[in-house]
């Protein structure tokens, strides 16, 4: 992925020599001709052709997803024709909510080069925090109590961004210790209690049901996610900024990019999404207790990553994520239908994970390659 | 984690972590952090037995201490090698569904008629292969191993769903389900308490005392200039990774005897176990950084945080709690300390 990396490089030769020492080293292998000091007008040339490049080849990955997923849902059409019936289709869209919805959020806190493994567990108590506060308050409107749910979430999120960005511990352990956390508290507030669909209003748990021109409002409000935040990333000064961060944390900082704040932001924005994800979960499901989203975690970040979205930070769309959920969503669905025993499914997926990696890492050695102007000094 | 996930620490905090690490200056302060940081995880696990002893009835007897050691078997044998990946600065979290899958595949093996004395040495062989697998991906295809772990935890774990389904093989004899944990004769320590002490005397002989274990803490500081000074990186993360894959897979015979059934779910999700007990203990996850004897005190202080709340009753959401609390907490107070440490003479940015 270190090649990818360079989208966001151009900004790193001038300071080469400062952050160096620091353990950065990106991986070597681009550093050699660092070394060799190019000429600066040379530098912005390839930073240009980089930018260019690395845009194209996010395209290209992306595409190829696209394909992905459209051969499946094209084979597994042919071999038993219900799947496109429309039923079929709205149940495919509402698995694919959740997961999308979480790979967004997970994208982000990647691109800044940190993950978020709390998010199962944040999901998990937002949506039983939903259930007990339609229990306990029977008399509150709906609106509300979901705007609680997604509260929870941004709590939590704003935990996990304050013992990052402010304690500045990795995010990877920062993150396994709140997953137990919020896991626990979950547990504990729970204490073995179950929330039923009976004691939920059936005007929220309509809400899964309620189709806009045919798609499902749940699938819909993902869809908004999608490309709200796509919108975001692509456009806005700050959603740059999180490129360049994830790119290379300390040119980021040299060029006076507050670093804190852009890794704050993602984990609550993250967190608000995992709560969102929860409210939809208790919405749709109906039957909540303390084990919802348990062993998410993964799964998200590997729709996130067979979506083309780098675990080093730095380059990926939340469009390739938001594909790579649907894509892992698609396969449940479709191996039933194909006649393959279901048990194969988690090995089908750990193939397209490491595939997904693997050609990610093949473009991304191409594009260095073609960067240097064809010379090939392979690792 | 490449060398490239060293800066997302860094990213943070260009000073205060890397620094100690790689500045000379500074290796003197580092060691005594590192000696409060190990010493204050031990002394974590000597204050909870001791608390678990007063407090808590049926704590402090040789029975329970022959169960604790049980609980945490798995999580003690996957923990060594573990520790040695992360030092590297890479990490396994396939090891659980390394264990799942020799699990079924024992089980399958033994439906199939196959002896036991043939199923326990093949099983440990897939598990290195298993781990093999992981090691090529990293080193030859160069792929992250955070990535590539995730995927093949995906793998494994549905290869194994493939080889047993949903079912449980239950019906080994009980010469061998009794044997795995049986006691020491004289204690009530089980066997498994001395396969655990020997492979830790060696893991740690092999991390601290030899040339091949300094390299790998000069591989999880900077594994480019490790290269450069002669050491074969790919070839360690190699063997590494073959290490982690065969105590996954001796560890997955030992739990199917354990529990005296084999299933394609065994062990799901003690990954994350795994690596909180080696977090805990003092071992960073950038890699370049930590020790066994911590590691060993992070997996017997949960083990016994756990017991002693189930012995007195607590619920085990608690646990979660603790742990969670305890991992941040063990993160979060050195890195704090340091920085308030490091914050006097701080060269200013160039601009």
């Amino acid at each position: 992925m270190s090649g990818t990396d360079d989208t966001g490089a151009p900004a790193a030769p001038a300071p080469a020599p400062a952050p160096a020492p620091a353990g950065t080293a990106p991986r070597t292998r681009t550093r050699p001709p660092n070394g060799a000091g190019p000429p600066p007008e040379r530098v912005e040339e390839h930073g240009g052709g980089d930018v260019r490049t690395g845009r194209r080849i996010r395209q290209v990955r992306e595409l190829g997803i696209l394909l992905a997923l459209v051969l499946l849902v094209a084979v597994t059409a042919l071999a038993s024709p219900g799947f496109l019936s429309g039923q079929s289709v709205r149940d495919l869209l509402l698995g694919a909510t959740l997961l999308t919805i979480l790979a967004v959020g997970q994208s982000m806190v990647l691109i800044t080069r940190n993950v978020d493994l709390s998010v199962g567990s944040v999901m998990g108590l937002s949506a039983f925090a939903v259930g007990l506060l339609f229990v306990s308050f029977p008399g509150l409107p709906t609106p509300v109590v979901m705007l609680a749910g997604v509260l929870v979430g941004t709590a939590c999120g704003v935990v996990n961004g304050v013992l990052v960005a402010a304690a500045r511990v990795p995010a990877l352990v920062v993150t396994l210790g709140t997953l137990y956390m919020f896991r626990g508290i979950d547990f504990w507030w729970a204490s073995g209690r179950q929330v039923n669909a009976a004691d939920m209003p059936e005007g929220f748990l309509g809400l899964a049901r309620i189709s806009l021109l045919g798609i499902p409002l749940p699938a819909a409000i993902a869809a908004a996610v999608v490309l709200a935040a796509g919108w975001y990333l692509r456009n806005y000064r700050s959603g740059r900024e999180l490129y360049a961060v994830g790119s290379e944390p300390a040119a980021a900082r040299l060029v006076g990019i507050p670093v804190d704040r852009r890794v704050f932001a993602p984990f609550v924005v993250n967190g608000s999404l995992a709560g969102l994800a929860g409210v939809l979960y208790a919405a749709r499901f109906g039957t909540l207790d303390a084990t919802v989203g348990t062993g998410l975690e993964l799964e998200v970040v590997a729709a996130a990553v067979v979506g083309g979205v780098a675990i080093f930070g730095g380059s990926g769309t939340v469009y390739g994520a938001a594909l790579g959920a649907l894509l892992l969503s698609a396969i449940d669905a479709a191996l039933p239908m194909l006649r393959v025993d279901s048990f194969w499914q988690q090995a089908v997926v750990g193939l397209l994970i490491l595939i997904s990696i693997g050609l990610d890492r093949l473009l991304a050695l191409r594009t260095a390659r073609r960067l240097r102007g064809g010379g090939s000094r392979g690792a | 984690m490449g060398p490239e996930v060293d800066t997302p620490g860094t990213s943070a905090a260009p000073a205060p972590p890397a620094r100690p690490r790689t500045g000379a200056r500074t290796g003197a302060a580092l060691r005594s952090l590192l000696h409060t940081r190990e010493a204050s995880i031990i002394g974590a696990l000597i204050a909870s037995v001791l608390a678990a002893s007063l407090l808590v009835e049926g704590f402090a007897s040789g029975r329970n201490a022959g169960f604790l050691v049980l609980d945490v078997a798995a999580i003690a044998l996957i923990a060594l090698p573990m520790t040695l990946v992360i030092i590297t600065g890479e990490i396994d979290l396939s090891v659980a569904s390394t264990l799942g899958l020799t699990s079924a595949v024992m089980g399958q093996l033994w439906v199939l008629g196959v002896p036991l004395e043939t199923i326990v040495p093949l099983c440990v062989l897939l598990g290195a292969v298993l781990g093999a697998v992981n090691g090529l991906l990293v080193t030859v295809a160069g792929l992250p191993s955070l990535a590539v772990t995730i995927g093949t935890m995906a793998l494994y774990r549905g290869l194994a769903y493939v080889v047993l389904g949903d079912r449980a093989v239950a019906d080994f004899p009980f010469s061998w389900t009794g044997g795995a944990t049986a006691r020491l004769p004289g204690t009530d320590l089980p066997w498994v308490a001395l396969l655990i002490a020997v492979l830790a005397a060696v893991f740690a002989l092999v991390l601290h005392a030899t040339p091949v274990g300094r390299s790998l803490y000069a591989i999880g500081s900077n594994a480019e200039a490790t290269r450069f000074s002669g050491v074969s990186v790919r070839w360690t993360k190699l063997w590494l990774f073959v290490a982690s894959g065969t105590v996954a897979g001796g560890a997955g015979v030992f739990w199917t005897l354990q529990y005296g059934s084999a299933r394609a779910d065994n062990a799901f999700g003690l990954e994350l176990s795994v690596v909180a007990a080696v977090l805990l203990g003092g071992v960073s996850i950038f890699g370049g950084r930590g020790a066994l004897p911590g590691v060993l005190a992070g997996v017997l202080l949960l083990g016994t945080i756990r017991n002693a709340l189930r012995l007195a009753d607590v619920s085990s959401d608690v646990l979660s709690i603790v742990t969670g609390l305890l991992l941040v907490v063990s993160v979060v107070l050195p890195t704090t300390l340091a920085r308030v440490r490091a914050r006097r003479p701080r060269p200013a940015p160039p601009s």
